[in-house]
């Protein structure tokens, strides 16, 4: 696409009759710009393009204050074959947005779809207007219009964007963004390499949806089997009738898995196995996005040391593991510092081990390292079921820190565990554990025990026999900008029903409960989210960072999305210091089409009172 | 002793159910009061409010407020040796509370269709599991066509069974009843076995539909399926058939056998 293009378009676009004001003058503000700054973006190496060849990635970087995208159809290959897809700027992921903390940006974006579609800066700190969500920030982009979006750059780290329109995100409209800090990076490195990760399936968003609807484990090909039981693996027999009388599927880790999906990494599959480089001894950041629809990813590149310097975008003290888990959404920098002349696999393994994206770190293009075979399944356990039975019988929910082993390397448990039984009789579905939650069909369970598992190492880690990123891992690296006492305490409920498909927050869908979840401009607010169901929850919060409370007061990691584990609870404080409106969800994609999606309001819009 | 330590157990929750409220307020978080919901809408400010309230429209639908539908064959089968076929199957539409069901089933041979139902119904979601159904169900055959007023419940039992059962009072004032129930047992990821039983009961004898009071038949069925797709499975079953009291008696009379056990092959399909 050139400038020309881009400017002729712009004349015809209709965004004049959706605005008011502000919106005409971003716009053609925004067109007078347009073309000087694309001559400006200079098309800078393809930051996704593998080193091995293979299918040729086109994505450049764009810089600079003015920057043009346009959203529209493509063919993208994967492992040899091609799907069509929706591209920013042609290609899946689309563009690495590189901007400078203390810049003022202004993004120009053109749909070419034959629907409306948007941009959400992720993580990004916007006005409200800006933060791209349809019918809470905007109108949205109709289509053949272009959207201005402006806003200065106040922080920098490793971000992403995507559409918030429909289910267009899992159809590849997504893609990097990077914030270069005004000041010196507390991580230097040598080289970095950024690594989107992601899921592709051929099956339509909304036909993957509706079979999810009509048969919920339609895409579990690891269920329990009676061959199974026969030759003695996953739960026992009195085991399984406990689960069966509670129906519950312990294999139920993920909704959606690799027998419909390809997972990527740089919009490459396995097979195409994208290749970064390196030269021996040198720091080597690698920028991890989860932009994947339904996939929570493990983490590892077997030999060597992952040194994380960032979370969320925000700088984090370093702290040095064998492998992470990331959720939906959220983003990890890591150092690494091979010093051998040789090839090592990346592998971004599926939460449920139905699949893996892979990619290779080499010195020289071609080189290949042995790729670790999946390993099994995890099994959900009562725990995930919100019934702790350590907490139970201790009486508390803390494990004891001295004795417990590293995150990762606690041993086996054993088949016929004893925890299962103890908590049958527990009522599952007691409105007194959860007041506010409105009980309906769409709330199957109610967790009697939510614990803290912040400290615990994500489903299906606890005993890899390394070292593993747990969040009590994390403290910020520079003080927390706000440590004030927060003045409310605001519990959220995780909510769903899995033999329904229909996920909720406090049992209530957005379509159903469209009232905003209200705070008080500059207001600081202790909130926890309470996960009454057996999978896990990223929660993204729009327009903030809160602090996540894992022990490290004052220096608490400032997030933009967190994971709640299953029948867990997470707690953070959450200063509302930007006025408007904006979306709290779960950032499974499927799970926010079918309603686990609220408006947070923040008022009074026009400033600071609290 | 299990009741003994179910009682500790309890005790431990309450306690710790309410460390967990104390957490809520932990020292340091004071108690303000939440602002109310505001009823206005920031994006308002700076857009045309008609383009911003379609846009929430649209954003409920995409959030909640989806419909869906399926069609399922659970049974489409034929008689391995001779020319009975059955059918048995369902389709639905609306979203996760309300929908519209479309029930099917019926069997028939060389002479044509002996048994055809179709039932329209209105469908609601009561609890995590369970639907409450009411509608209409028309039986094509035998002949005389029968009209009926109906009323069940379908849903997911402990332990995985599938269940449903309904009341059907006729336009000649007869009242009837179904019971029917069936398990998915997987043996591998894609080889399932499906017993599966129905029961047929009735207030009264009903000559001209060969219907007997209290169990007027049974149905006991076992199918094999493999699965090529989750949506496609082929199989091949066993099924007992049997009519009990009055309603054998009228079979007998008919010519028909008041028992029959038949190995069908068949296609489970949905969509």
């Amino acid at each position: 696409m050139s400038a020309d293009t881009v400017a002729d378009d712009l004349p015809q676009a209709g965004t004049v009759e959706m605005g008011k004001d502000l919106h005409r003058r971003h716009l053609l503000r925004g067109a007078a710009l347009l073309g000087g700054a694309l001559a400006a973006n200079a098309l800078l190496p393809a930051w996704a393009r593998s080193a091995t060849g293979g299918p040729v990635s086109r994505s450049p970087t764009l810089s600079g204050d003015d920057i043009a995208l346009d959203v529209g159809h493509a063919t993208v290959q994967i492992d040899g074959k091609p799907h069509h897809a929706f591209a920013v700027n042609g290609t899946v992921p689309g563009p690495l947005i590189r901007l400078k903390q203390g810049q003022t940006a202004r993004i120009a974006v053109t749909n070419n779809l034959g629907e409306d579609t948007s941009i959400h800066w992720h993580g990004v700190l916007v006005p409200f207007q800006f933060d791209g969500v349809p019918g809470v920030s905007f109108p949205g982009i109709r289509p053949g219009e272009t959207f201005v979006y402006e806003f200065p750059v106040v922080q920098a780290g490793t971000y992403w964007y995507h559409s918030h329109s429909g289910l267009q995100e899992p159809m590849g409209h997504y893609g990097p963004l990077v914030i270069d800090p005004a000041g010196p990076d507390p991580a230097p490195y040598d080289r970095e390499h950024v690594v989107v990760l992601s899921d592709f399936s051929p099956v339509h968003p909304h036909v993957v949806m509706q079979r999810l609807k009509q048969q919920p484990g339609v895409f579990n090909f690891q269920k329990q089997t009676l061959a199974g039981l026969l030759a003695g693996r996953d739960q026992t027999l009195k085991d399984r009738q406990a689960w069966a009388g509670m129906r519950m599927d312990p294999t139920d880790v993920s909704d959606v898995t690799g027998s419909t999906y390809s997972f990527l990494v740089n919009g490459h599959g396995p097979a195409d196995n994208w290749t970064a480089l390196f030269k021996p001894g040198e720091r080597v950041r690698m920028r991890f996005i989860n932009a994947a629809a339904m996939t929570i990813f493990n983490v590892r590149i077997p030999g060597l040391k992952l040194t994380v310097v960032q979370a969320d975008g925000q700088d984090v003290r370093p702290v040095e593991v064998d492998e992470f888990q990331i959720s939906v959404a959220e983003t990890y920098d890591v150092i690494v510092r091979p010093t051998e002349d040789q090839a090592y696999s990346l592998t971004a393994e599926a939460v449920d081990r139905s699949g893996m994206a892979r990619a290779t770190l080499a010195p020289r293009a071609g080189m290949t390292a042995p790729v670790p075979p999946l390993r099994a399944r995890p099994l959900a356990t009562m725990k995930d079921m919100g019934m702790d039975m350590a907490a139970m019988h201790m009486g508390s929910a803390k494990p004891s820190s001295d004795t417990a082993p590293p995150p990762g390397m606690a041993p086996p448990t054993a088949r016929a565990s004893a925890e299962s039984m103890a908590g049958m009789d527990m009522s599952m579905r007691d409105p007194l554990n959860a007041p506010q939650v409105k009980l309906g069909p769409g709330v199957q369970t109610i967790s009697p025990l939510p614990v803290d598992r912040t400290g615990e190492p994500g489903q299906g880690l606890e005993s890899v026999g390394h070292r593993v990123l747990v969040y009590r891992d994390l403290a910020a690296l520079e003080p927390n900008p706000d440590t004030r006492a927060p003045s409310r305490a605001l519990e959220v409920h995780l909510t769903g029903n899995m033999e329904r498909f229909m996920w909720s927050f406090d049992g209530e869908t957005y379509s159903e409960r469209t009232k905003p979840l209200a705070f008080r401009t500059g207001e600081r607010v202790r909130v926890t989210l309470v996960n009454d169901t057996m999978m896990a929850h990223p929660i993204h919060l729009h327009g903030h960072f809160f602090e996540l409370q894992n022990g490290y007061p004052g220096h608490n990691p400032r997030k933009h999305t967190v994971n709640v584990a299953p029948g867990g609870k997470v707690t953070f404080d959450l200063t509302a210091d930007a006025p408007g409106d904006w979306a709290l969800h779960c950032h499974l994609l499927l799970h926010m089409h079918a309603g686990m999606f609220r408006v947070v309001s923040v008022r009074p819009l026009g400033g600071a009172a609290a | 002793m299990r009741r003994a330590l179910l009682l500790v157990g309890m005790l431990v929750l309450t306690a710790a159910t309410g460390a967990r409220a104390q957490i809520a307020v932990a020292p340091g978080v004071a108690n303000s009061e939440p602002p109310p919901a505001p009823s206005d809408h920031a994006a308002e400010t700076l857009y045309d409010p008609g383009a911003m309230a379609a846009a929430r429209r649209q954003l409920a639908l995409e959030h909640g407020g989806g419909t869906y539908s399926m069609v399922m064959a659970n049974i489409a089968e034929h008689d391995a040796g001779g020319d009975g076929y059955r059918w048995e199957g369902q389709a639905w539409f609306g979203g996760d509370i309300d929908r519209f069901v479309v029930k099917s089933e019926g069997e028939g041979g060389r002479d044509g269709v002996d048994r055809a139902e179709v039932q329209g119904l209105f469908s609601r979601a009561l609890g995590p599991y369970f639907n409450v159904q009411a509608g209409i169900r028309q039986d094509l055959r035998p002949r005389p066509a029968r009209t009926y007023a109906t009323v069940g419940f379908e849903g997911l039992a402990p332990y995985w069974f599938e269940v449903s059962g309904a009341l059907f009072l006729s336009n000649k004032g007869d009242l009837l009843g179904r019971l029917e129930s069936y398990y998915d047992q997987r043996i591998t990821q894609r080889v399932i076995l499906q017993p599966r039983v129905e029961l047929n009961l009735a207030a009264q004898d009903v000559r001209e539909t060969g219907t007997a009071a209290g169990l007027s038949d049974a149905e006991l069925a076992l199918r094999l399926r493999y699965e090529v797709t989750r949506q496609f499975a082929p199989y091949v079953g066993v099924s007992y058939d049997r009519k009990f009291g009055a309603a054998a008696d009228f079979a007998r009379r008919a010519g028909e056998r008041a028992e029959e056990t038949r190995v069908v092959v068949g296609v489970r399909a949905w969509f």
